[in-house]
């Protein structure tokens, strides 16, 4: 995983709550094998209309994504975060994010930051009025700044460092390979395994 | 000190405590696969060069992608048969016990678990798939995750977590005749919103919950997921007890005894605080439907549609009013009125025995409405058998409905089972998000009661409609 300090781009608002993970990538393109190229599938639905605010300049350049409430609810599918990987957002900026969607996101190196409403909104009326503002976003000092707007985020501190120093999770646990050992030997004879059963 | 459930469990399973920000490490006790979030967790381990840690704990099954007709031939959709192709050679690769496409065990994932005992009270178990919540049911701590804790726990049977909020739900008294699982948590959701859950383990209590029985249960678990709950939990009693009790993964002899002395001990103490109570009076529920394109855009069968300019909130007016115009609905129309294309039983929510059986009883001796077409998807292939040795298959058909092999199937529409642009079902599934079931298709979430006697009158309804 790549490191983030901090990344200014082209802001988007998307003026919807709820945007669920069935609309950030529809599940057909969820049967790929492989783990890049899902751009196409990103918000698939809404993009065949021209009006869509990824349709237009210079918002198709966009890299952070400025989203109403509950952002990323529904399924655990990591392919929405892929997707707009993919497309090029490193910062998604909501009010609420799923659980699932947020964690997902600490994974990847998609920064969920999460501002109060009050300055999505004001950053949803700068974005528009001003379409192409750069939004910088930082995670050192976790704010949003954009022209005189500066919106503090909340981002959990263990997954900011770790998106700080861009750490392997997997990595990280392993070190911790004796003590797991020692809670396996210590778990419940009953528990059941999934070892196949004699034929009867 | 006085803990509930979901913390006792949470205690555990604790590997390591993190210390500062750090997240616990928690052990995972059961690790479900399938073939669409898990291909690129096998890529993840054969790149970095690491084993797969406990395949004794980890069981996969083909449910996502297969087509539920034609299951003797091999999958038309070439990216599907791709997919799941993939989850065999991995499953071979890594010395995975899969249950493919045909045979007697496979299904959908989350009935496949249940029912062969594999899932038990006090354990942790995951899957790369939001429903993973059913297993809460027993009282079993159960969270769907993404790809990369997919590859974290094939590496490690462990994630690291920090730990969740509680939230009581208490739901009291008796419900009434033709009112289920499914209108229970329908009417949770509308109560505590898409985000209500968010951050928190949700436990279900109270004499209605008590009532229910094991695969009920499943069903409100099931959805927690869509109040924006990771995971929902009922303490296990003699009704779970009894579900697992000769299963084939059952504990048995003095390991049963000494089972089901600590299942015991999983609930939540009397003096146990929870940060955040909701409650419900059972009574008071009537069947439940949805008529937006979240779960929790729901209502009561015997309402209209609402008026979004009647809404206060901005963000909610104008996701109602989006959904409206995406639902082809109008303000004002009875519920009772809407008429359907299609009707889908089924899914890992309602697609086990007790639902076919009680839709089955409603349209027994009835005819599918003209017009409409009915889909009856068994959750597993061992479920769709226990129909047939019932004659439930005979039901459905006779009935006009469709009778097919097991299934995610028009849950969510990525094998062929799908809602042409424009078309309306009202289904026992748990998403009714745009285009989940097709691109463009309107979906009404309903309980399996109401879906059979909706497929019987075309419109929207109770099983009480039809004796009128």
């Amino acid at each position: 995983m790549d490191a983030f300090t901090t990344h200014t781009g082209v802001g988007v608002p998307l003026r919807r709550s709820n945007v669920d993970t069935d609309q950030i990538i529809p599940a057909v393109y969820l049967k790929r094998v492989t783990r890049t190229g899902f751009e196409d599938g990103l918000f698939a639905a809404w993009r065949g209309d021209e009006n869509f605010i990824l349709n237009q300049e210079p918002f198709k350049a966009g890299s952070v994504l400025v989203a109403g409430p509950d952002f990323g609810t529904g399924s655990s599918r990591e392919h929405a975060v892929w997707a707009l990987m993919d497309y090029g957002f490193r910062v998604v900026v909501s009010s609420r994010f799923a659980d699932i969607f947020r964690g997902n996101s600490g994974k990847q190196g998609l920064v969920a930051a999460q501002c109060s409403q009050s300055d999505v909104e004001l950053l949803w009326k700068l974005l528009e009025s001003e379409p192409g503002t750069p939004v910088t976003v930082d995670l050192t000092d976790k704010t949003v700044r954009a022209k005189d707007l500066v919106a503090p985020f909340e981002i959990d501190d263990y997954t900011r460092w770790r998106l700080l120093e861009g750490l392997d999770d997997i990595a990280l646990t392993l070190r911790h390979e004796p003590e797991i050992s020692a809670f396996e030997g210590n778990r419940q004879t009953w528990l059941p395994t999934t070892d196949p059963l004699p034929a009867v | 000190m006085s803990r509930t459930l979901a913390e006792k469990v949470w205690e555990a399973h604790v590997v390591r405590h993190g210390s500062g920000a750090e997240p616990d490490l928690l052990y995972i006790d059961l690790h479900l696969l399938h073939e669409v979030t898990s291909p690129q967790a096998f890529d993840g381990l054969r790149l970095a060069n690491r084993k797969l840690r406990r395949p004794d704990l980890t069981i996969a099954t083909e449910d996502h992608n297969v087509p539920t007709v034609d299951i003797d031939k091999p999958i038309a959709d070439l990216v599907s048969r791709t997919q799941v192709e993939t989850l065999r050679r991995n499953c071979a690769e890594f010395g995975l016990r899969l249950h493919p496409m045909g045979d007697f065990e496979q299904g959908i994932v989350h009935v496949v678990g249940p029912q062969l005992g594999l899932t038990q009270p006090g354990m942790t178990v995951v899957c790369g798939d939001s429903h993973t919540s059913t297993h809460g049911a027993f009282g079993a701590l159960a969270f769907g995750i993404g790809t990369s804790e997919v590859e974290h726990v094939m590496a490690t049977q462990t994630l690291p977590l920090r730990p969740f909020k509680t939230m009581a739900i208490n739901v009291n008294g008796a419900l009434g005749e033709g009112v289920t699982a499914k209108d229970i948590i329908l009417a949770v959701i509308a109560k505590i919103g898409t985000g209500g859950g968010q951050g928190y383990v949700l436990e279900y209590r109270g004499s209605a919950i008590e009532a229910l029985s094991m695969e009920a249960r499943m069903t409100v678990c099931n959805m927690s997921i869509e109040a924006g709950a990771r995971a929902g939990m009922i303490a296990p009693d003699d009704t779970t007890f009894d579900y697992i009790s000769g299963r084939p993964h059952a504990p048995s002899g003095a390991d049963w005894d000494a089972a089901v002395e600590y299942w015991k001990t999983l609930r939540t103490d009397d003096d146990a605080t929870f940060d955040a109570e909701v409650t419900i009076d059972a009574a008071e529920l009537t069947p439940f439907v949805t008529w937006g394109t979240n779960p929790g855009q729901g209502l009561p069968l015997s309402a209209t549609i609402p008026d979004p300019e009647k809404i206060v909130d901005e963000n909610e007016r104008v996701a109602a009013e989006k959904a409206l115009t995406y639902m082809g609905l109008e303000p004002g129309t009875p519920l009772r009125d809407i008429r359907v294309d299609t009707v889908f039983l089924g899914s890992c929510t309602n697609g086990r025995i007790e639902d076919l059986r009680a839709a089955a009883d409603v349209i027994k001796g009835k005819r599918v409405a003209s017009g409409v077409r009915m889909l009856v998807v068994p959750g597993s292939m061992r479920v769709r058998k226990q129909a047939e040795d019932e004659g439930l298959d005979k039901v459905f058909l006779d009935a006009g409905a469709e009778w097919r092999q097991a299934g995610c199937s028009m849950c969510l529409g990525m094998n062929p089972d799908q809602l042409a642009p424009g078309e309306r079902s009202a289904s026992t599934s748990n998403r009714n998000f745009e285009g989940r079931q097709g691109k463009g298709g309107r979906t009404h979430l309903v309980s399996p009661l109401v879906a059979a006697a909706t497929a019987v009158r075309g419109t929207l309804s109770a099983p009480a409609d039809l004796e009128n």
